[in-house]
């Protein structure tokens, strides 16, 4: 019998219909799987006796022909989600001990279409970071180790355990969220396929916040048609957030048969960056060969503001952080520490609860804020975000049906090794993601090679606002034509 | 522009974050490595844009103008360090 934790949703669902297996043996079997690999540090919290009882109730529905999208499909939630009476703490000291008193509107529609929740995954510290090195949990290991050595590499981040765990087959499909490119980065790091959805396509209600205008919720997962399936059942239109779009959430496995002939897809000049290595100069020609031989028309086009989107991007992004993060007062919830009056307990529950890049963007926040600064900076930063969106509007008006670019200007680095570098270059590590959160519009990650030492890398697609299904229309050609990629098993 | 190590530790008091002086003085250098990094947003013409303040051109939604939550005093304090009777407590405020 097939080891059930190679199955991915698709399979799943044909199993389970055909009794082939129960939910209850395919959730058991990942929890094994998460038990035996503890090693890489994906889960931050595990929680098998809900599991099993949501894995029970599954059989259940199937036993009775009433089965749902997700009946049964093991799912590993990002610690940002807030899931009620479960552990929820952001990778954060900060939240030491906090257990939501409800459910994010994502992970309520999840469970409503039966997925089964195995537990809660690590990730950088109230999602800032590009390397899930800042987790008030340490660091998680990339399931992938380059051919030549056994140093342990970084998954990407900030959603790091989401990206690891689904590469190890610790999940059959993850969730994580997406400010700056934290699930598209992750995902291309370890082989994986991630969506950042349009702004407003899933609810963001008990989702920890970091930076409100960017924030996004979206699946990791195996490949292209499972990201199909998971994107359909977490978006919806929410009163608890107004941000959240009311149109329909389309079928979206329906696109993903229809090809890509006579789309014009753009070529982006301005992403062409100097010094960018030779393995991302080729496995992004190799994209364009692939759609051109697949029917689509590929055009060279100008996004002019692009090299902006990442300096304004560290000008709003901790902006909005330092006023989101200004609610862990050590009143409402978590950890308090100081013993002096109200304001020393501030301070000192402040400094003690948060992390170096935490305080890092705090302060940066605070001070492009502070009295004097804010046309300088914030203004400033916004007027260039506008002028990123115009690029985008620009390109799709002329009738531009996807865009095609690298996913990440690097592969997955070894942990440890930026420690000493300045904050910028671990930065630069979403300068191809980050264009899409500043204007909103959706971009997936598909991992389309390898490197020379065996590492994945990914492309980008970046698709008009709320058209999903082009991004997976398109990213299933090119995962066609570039197969799939597993990691070698060394963990267990 | 670039920051010295008091601007660091009075950014610091407003974000209500202690900082001692070692910590002051990395984060000195991690924030004008951050503030020289984004000077290039300088070059850009932004004369006459609009700056933009949603990424989703939607209406704001409206509803009818009624109670719709509340009742929930236990749950709301159900995670706070130290509560007494539905209260948060803090360190005394007024003398």
């Amino acid at each position: 019998m097939t080891d059930l934790t190679d199955l991915g949703i698709g399979a799943i669902r044909d199993g389970l219909a055909a009794r082939e297996f129960s939910a209850r043996e395919l959730t058991d079997a990942y929890l094994e799987a998460m038990e035996a690999t503890r090693a890489l540090n994906a889960y931050v919290a595990e929680t098998p006796e809900r599991a099993r009882a949501a894995a029970d109730e599954s059989d259940k529905r199937l036993a009775a022909g009433e089965a749902r999208a997700l009946e049964g499909v093991p799912i590993g939630v990002k610690d940002l989600f807030c899931t009620e009476g479960v552990h929820t703490q952001a990778a954060s000291s900060i939240l030491d001990a906090f257990r939501p008193t409800y459910e994010s509107t994502v992970t309520a529609n999840l469970w409503a279409d039966g997925a089964v929740m195995l537990g809660k995954l690590n990730m950088d510290e109230f999602a800032m970071g590009s390397s899930n090195e800042t987790s008030c949990y340490g660091p998680v290991v990339n399931p992938w180790r380059s051919a030549d050595s056994n140093a342990d590499l970084v998954p990407g981040g900030s959603s790091g355990g989401s990206a690891a765990a689904v590469a190890a087959r610790l999940c059959a499909a993850a969730i994580g969220t997406d400010t700056g490119g934290s699930i598209r980065q992750p995902a291309a790091f370890t082989g994986t396929v991630g969506i950042k959805p349009t702004y407003g396509r899933c609810s963001r209600w008990g989702i920890v916040a970091f930076a409100s205008s960017l924030d996004q919720a979206g699946p990791i997962t195996r490949d292209v048609l499972d990201a199909a399936i998971m994107l359909k059942s977490m978006a919806s239109v929410d009163p608890a957030d107004t941000t959240s779009v009311d149109r329909p959430v389309p079928n979206y496995e329906a696109a993903l048969e229809r090809g890509v002939k006579g789309l014009r897809i753009g070529i982006p000049k301005e992403y062409r960056m100097d010094g960018m290595p030779a393995a991302i100069e080729t496995v992004w020609q190799q994209g364009e060969a692939w759609l051109r031989e697949a029917g689509a028309t590929i055009e060279e086009i100008t996004l002019p503001h692009t090299q902006y989107a990442l300096p304004a991007y560290y000008i709003v992004a901790p902006a909005e952080a330092s006023s989101n993060l200004a609610r862990y007062d050590g009143v409402r919830y978590g950890l308090r520490a100081g013993d002096g009056d109200v304001t020393e307990m501030y301070e000192a529950t402040r400094s003690a609860g948060f992390g170096k890049e935490v305080k890092r963007r705090v302060l940066i926040g605070t001070y492009v804020l502070s009295a004097g600064y804010y046309d300088a900076y914030y203004l400033r930063a916004q007027r260039v975000r506008a002028l990123i969106k115009r690029d985008f509007d620009i390109v799709f008006d002329a009738g531009i049906d996807a865009i095609l670019t690298p996913a990440t200007p690097t592969a997955a680095f070894a942990v440890a090794s930026m420690a000493t570098a300045s904050p910028i270059e671990m930065y630069l590590n979403d300068i191809f993601t980050v264009t899409a959160n500043m204007s909103g519009h959706p971009g997936i990650a598909v991992p389309a090679a390898l490197t020379d030492d065996g590492l994945p890398l990914g492309l980008q697609l970046i698709g008009k606002p709320f058209d999903e299904e082009m991004l997976f229309r398109v990213g299933r050609v090119l995962e066609d034509a570039a197969g799939h990629f597993t990691p070698k098993r060394w963990w267990s | 522009m670039s920051v010295d190590k008091q601007t660091v530790k009075r950014v610091a008091h407003l974000a209500r974050i202690a900082v001692s002086d070692d910590e002051a003085e990395a984060l000195k250098g991690d924030l004008n490595a951050i503030l020289g990094f984004v000077e290039q947003l300088n070059e850009v013409d932004v004369e006459g844009v609009e700056p933009m303040t949603s990424a989703v051109e939607a209406e704001m939604r409206m509803r009818e103008d009624v109670v719709t939550d509340g009742g929930k005093t236990a749950d709301i304090v159900h995670n706070a360090p130290s509560t007494r009777d539905g209260y948060f407590l803090v360190p005394k405020v007024v003398e």
